[in-house]
């Protein structure tokens, strides 16, 4: 089996839409949407969900107000500026401690030296995980709690069940769609996959994410190729991406034109490949094409 | 002073477009503007902005430093720790810097002071100028998975007073979270298509449990722009600009040019776009 993660750096170039093409053209694939933040794999795939499960990164403190004296320790030992004070509703002459849950880290400091012991610290739910079959497979995706943390840990979750599931039951390829940037939820999307799949496309900030990018991959050691996506909007561009890639010994395996049926195809809840019949579908064959032969 | 966060679920919608082009105007306009750049993974405003940096930070977090003379190996220090970031076996302790959220916890539990805390660099924070705007950023170190306390580094340099726009790192996680907290307005950009609208409702989700003044932008808008319009109108909030789907914008953006620059023709958009930011700043700030 082999895993392939699509990531960008750069948001918006076109990830999801070229991830959805490549489940129709690859060969019984299962499909991990591991951009847990904004996940929108869903949206064409039309997943069936089979399984559903709660997710629970970390825990979080929790004053319980009858047993707070307002000693105010709390306070004092929280570095995330988590912990608010307020006159007590029932004695003006005493404080009242609460905390932010947005700001609490779960570190679990206020916990231990409250004298008291008037701090609950148990794990919220913060999201929820699905296996589900779709018309191209079957499919792990995940969706975060809203301002939640944690979602490197989901997305690791994601991942290894999607493996789990393509082991256990001989599929050939794992097809991920990563989320943007190069942070924690990037580094726990290709840490250990056979292949990187870097889809940028001709602008200044495109080029700029892709050595980013591909400063990550390189530090963890994964293979990794590149997708110039709309490669006719800045043809100048474009060539110097060839060239760069050249020079750092990640190969251009593919560029796929500026085409609006990506938006259709989105539209009627396609991909690109069921959607038309026009010449980018030799564009995104190539490249699918392309990335067989980097693996 | 007030702080205007430019934001969107989705990536890729034109957050730096409108950011970059809206400081740009606001400075034209006579405003003391400070641009701040908080998707420290991927910071790109200064590729339009082009600023003339004067200042370089570096910016960490303190992480635990065990001193094998003074420990006696109680293990209270990994018991504390939520983040496996320090171990006790036996006869030694083991930190893992990377692991570390900096809560501090470990150096403040050690019953023989055994521990200190050394600075662990997580990135830079860059400062300079372009034109009359001051512009900072913040840029991540390469495999460094957390970006919150850069964030605040990059916030903490932005000035106390005059117009403050901050270009928020995609998603609806803790970097977006640390971006757009207390701030006065947050801009939601969308495009109008499954996938923005799709995240421009967890955007709008977001800014509502933080409790935040907010209003979409459209970006590569059609003319009749109605599955956008109709969202909005549905989720309950007001579109204060449209930015129609022009290839010439996509070209200029390509090379690192701003709209207003490349496309004078834009201007009075965006002029039309910072009165309406004024008017609902100062609304919200009377409420």
């Amino acid at each position: 089996m082999k895993e392939i993660v699509v990531i960008s750096g750069k948001g918006g170039t076109g990830k999801t839409s070229l991830v959805a093409a490549f489940a129709c053209l690859a060969d019984r694939p299962v499909l991990a949407d591991c951009d847990v933040d904004a996940a929108d794999l869903y949206l064409v795939l039309e997943p069936h969900i089979l399984r559903q499960e709660d997710f629970s990164g970390g825990k979080q403190a929790k004053i319980i107000s009858e047993r707070c004296d307002g000693c105010g320790i709390c306070m004092e030992v929280c570095r995330f500026d988590a912990v608010k004070k307020d006159i007590h509703p029932d004695n003006p002459g005493q404080m009242k401690y609460i905390i932010d849950p947005i700001a609490c880290e779960g570190c679990g400091v206020c916990v231990y030296f409250c004298p008291q012991k008037a701090i609950d610290f148990d794990p919220p739910i913060n999201g929820k995980w699905f296996i589900s079959d779709t018309r191209v497979g079957p499919m792990v995706h995940a969706r975060l709690g809203i301002a939640e943390e944690n979602s490197g840990k989901l997305v690791t979750l994601v991942r290894s069940e999607a493996r789990r599931i393509a082991e256990e039951n001989g599929h050939p390829y794992l097809l991920v769609d990563g989320p943007p940037g190069i942070g924690c939820p990037v580094i726990a999307s290709i840490t250990g996959a056979d292949l990187v799949v870097v889809v940028t496309e001709p602008t200044v900030s495109g080029e700029h994410d892709l050595d980013r990018v591909h400063k990550l991959s390189s530090h963890f050691g994964v293979p990794t190729v590149v997708c110039i996506n709309k490669h006719d909007i800045n043809p100048e561009v474009t060539e110097r991406i060839f060239e760069e890639s050249r020079k750092n010994d990640m190969p251009v395996v593919g560029k796929i034109r500026y085409d609006n049926s990506f938006t259709k195809a989105q539209i009627m809840k396609s991909s690109v490949i069921e959607y038309t019949h026009g010449p980018v579908v030799e564009d995104v064959k190539e490249t699918w094409a392309g990335i067989l032969g980097a693996l | 002073m007030s702080i205007v966060v430019v934001a969107s679920g989705k990536g890729g919608t034109g957050k730096t477009t409108i950011a970059t082009n809206l400081a740009q105007i606001a400075g034209l306009l006579g405003e003391h503007v400070v641009y701040l750049d908080c998707d420290v993974e991927e910071p790109n405003g200064h590729l339009f902005l082009r600023p003339d940096m004067t200042k370089n930070i570096p910016v960490g977090i303190p992480v635990p430093k065990v001193d094998d003379e003074k420990c006696t190996y109680c293990g209270l220090c990994a018991d504390i720790c939520q983040y496996s970031a320090i171990v006790c076996i036996k006869d030694k302790v083991l930190t893992f810097p990377d692991l570390c959220h900096a809560c501090g916890g470990c150096t403040r539990v050690c019953p023989t002071d055994a521990i200190t805390e050394v600075e662990r660099t997580l990135g830079v924070v860059e400062e300079g100028l372009s034109d009359n705007i001051k512009f900072i950023h913040g840029i991540l170190n390469i495999g460094e998975a957390m970006s919150p306390p850069l964030i605040r580094a990059v916030r903490a340099e932005g000035d106390k007073e005059g117009l403050q726009i901050i270009d928020a790192p995609p998603g609806t996680s803790c970097p977006v979270i640390t971006a757009i907290n207390r701030a006065d307005f947050v801009l939601l950009v969308t495009e109008p298509t499954p996938f923005g609208l799709n995240d421009l409702g967890l955007a709008i989700d977001t800014v509502r449990q933080l409790g935040l003044p907010h209003a979409v932008v459209v970006n590569r808008s059609d003319p009749d722009n109605k599955i956008a319009r109709d969202f909005c109108r549905e989720r309950g909030v007001d579109i204060i600009a449209e930015i129609p789907d022009d290839r010439r914008i996509a070209e200029a953006y390509s090379q690192g040019e701003l709209i207003i620059g490349a496309l004078p023709e834009y201007k009075e958009t965006f002029i039309e776009l910072f009165e309406n930011i004024e008017e609902l700043l100062s609304t919200a700030k009377v409420e």
